[in-house]
């Protein structure tokens, strides 16, 4: 972490950071005191990091769905869409079989583990 | 005329109210979290890269890192869809949006001009403002023209011949130009060698100024002078468009580099010397980053461009600086432009929120989609998905994704208009 420096942070803030399991160097001493503890939160956390690889990825949508899938007048809104068909809409985008002004495009472009996380982010927004 | 139904009231209503330093005692915090806690970001140019990183930043980390977003405008003037104000089916005002939007997210919206920055200490020099130091600065600033490379556009020049390559004043006085200009006149357009912003905005001007004549001026002409060797973007359907829809008006003529203009007698003179006149003169001179990055020493690519770290958008001349949009050297495919920069935007403000949270940032997947207008309502589009490729080190285009529109249709004029509208709004709200 070249960019960082640790010394001048608030405690609460490295303890945030060994909890999402980044800093090994000062972790010893807590992974003692509170091992099982720290294995539940780290287990939480790795959901966590997912969700933001989630938001970051479905950003890639918003420029013309509006942020956080919430579109304006004239676009396909995708927050709160059910996983199930927005996973189906972008599959047959991407096999051609579903016609499209320009999915069909961009959907070759996405794994259909990227789909899947999509599918899930959006529809979790309300 | 068609107007935007969304409300413009609404998103110009916070622009006086923020004006300048008034905004910094407005910076909203939300919540208990004390304020700033992981640091404080500049970012420099409110365009598409610019507003944008400003907004998901704040998005993604909330009160935890101060955002302040400087620019030389009060406003947020759209370069894309400006070529239809000069084909008539827009105004200028319905492509502005305040940066109220902004200041109710809690992003300080400054209305200044940034004179230096020190990339080491990361200390910035304002026209109006205090000088200040910043964890982290995202730089956006779009291009400068090189008009010393075409000789005789000069200070007096400028005022009659424009470039209307930034939307705003110029765009409006093109278009006075060319409803000055009495039928059976000609207009030449003179675009540069790529890279330069919009690779199909000028083909798009071309029409767009068609469309006007066919209606109105029928015995006039549009010459381009294309400083590259065939069309950059859209060959085909630009190549049929012009053929079909505007026989007899539209002529293009390639390899026409544009290295010297002759104001009084409205000509444009070439490499080689060979002269075009015209009765109204449209001049895109060649393009670099803008000034600032240079002076802040992130310009490192041919001398006019500055190269970026893919993943971050770092700069590869200066930790903790990011570079967006049109000033950076493009990877491979990927053109400059609003929508590729409002990508690059969101993959910067990523890669801040993750490293001034203490974690490693990841790289990003962009996509870009160039909308153009042939007429008032029929749209031809160019798509692509990039993405990371870390043996090489930069993002390319992913292979058989992407592509173009078959032909000229409504459907997509009414996208056109929906993509604006919610690029505008991500960005700006």
């Amino acid at each position: 972490m070249p960019f960082f420096s640790l010394g001048s942070e608030p405690i609460r803030d490295r303890d945030r950071k060994l909890v999402r399991g980044t800093d090994h160097s000062k972790g010893g001493r807590m992974r003692q005191l509170f091992g099982p503890v720290l294995a539940i939160l780290l287990g939480t956390a790795a959901a966590g990091a997912v969700a933001q690889d989630a938001r970051y990825l479905a950003a890639n949508c918003a420029n013309c769905h509006g942020t956080n899938g919430k579109a304006a007048e004239g676009m396909p809104t995708l927050a709160g869409m059910s996983a199930d068909a927005l996973t189906s809409a972008m599959k047959s985008f991407k096999a051609g079989t579903r016609p499209a002004s320009i999915m069909h495009q961009i959907a070759k472009g996405y794994s259909d583990e990227q789909i899947a996380t999509l599918a899930t982010y959006f529809a979790q927004q309300k | 005329m068609s107007d935007l139904p969304f409300s413009r009231r609404r998103w110009l209503g916070g622009l006086g109210a923020g004006a300048a330093l008034g905004a910094l005692s407005a910076c909203a915090t939300t919540g208990a979290a004390p304020d700033r806690k992981l640091g404080r970001v500049l970012v420099v140019g409110a365009g598409f890269g610019g507003a944008t990183a400003a907004k998901y930043i704040k998005l993604w980390a909330g009160s935890a890192i101060e955002v302040m977003l400087v620019d030389q405008n009060p406003a947020f003037v759209s370069c894309p869809l400006s070529n239809l104000v000069l084909g008539g089916s827009r105004k200028l005002d319905q492509l502005t949006v305040g940066y109220g939007g902004l200041r109710e997210r809690g992003v300080i919206v400054i209305n200044d001009t940034v004179s230096s920055i020190d990339p080491l200490l990361r200390k910035v020099s304002f026209q109006k403002i205090a000088d200040q130091s910043f964890d982290k600065i995202v730089v956006s600033p779009g291009v400068d023209f090189a008009f010393n490379e075409v000789q005789g556009l000069d200070d007096e020049a400028q005022k009659t011949i424009l470039h209307a390559w930034k939307a705003g004043p110029q765009t409006v006085a093109l278009r006075q130009q060319l409803e000055a200009m009495p039928d059976g006149g000609v207009y030449v357009m003179s675009m540069p060698k790529a890279p330069y912003r919009c690779p199909p905005g000028p083909y798009e001007r071309a029409c767009q100024v068609a469309a006007y004549f066919k209606e109105f001026k029928p015995k006039s002409k549009v010459i381009i002078m294309d400083g590259n060797p065939e069309i950059t973007s859209k060959k085909g359907l630009f190549t049929k468009v012009f053929a079909e829809t505007y026989k007899g008006i539209i002529e293009y003529r390639p390899n026409m580099v544009v290295t010297e203009v002759d104001a009084k007698n409205k000509t444009a003179i070439t490499e080689v010397g060979d002269k075009v006149k015209g009765d109204v003169m449209n001049v895109i001179p060649p393009q670099k980053a803008a000034e600032i990055a240079r002076q802040a020493g992130l310009v490192n690519a041919n001398n006019r461009w500055c190269q970026v770290d893919w993943v971050t958008m770092e700069s590869t001349a200066a930790r903790g600086i990011h570079v967006l949009g049109d000033a950076t050297l493009s990877a491979p495919a990927m053109p400059k432009s609003g929508h590729m920069a409002n990508q690059h935007g969101k993959a910067a403000a990523a890669a801040i929120v993750e490293l001034m949270s203490g974690r490693q940032p990841q790289p990003q997947m962009m996509a870009n989609t160039c909308y153009s207008y042939v007429d008032a309502r029929n749209v031809i589009h160019v798509s692509s998905v990039h993405r990371y490729v870390a043996e090489k080190k930069t993002m390319e285009a992913v292979a058989g994704a992407g592509g173009l529109s078959a032909e000229p249709n409504q459907l997509e004029g009414a996208y056109a208009n929906a993509w604006a509208r919610n690029i505008w709004n991500d960005m700006l709200t």
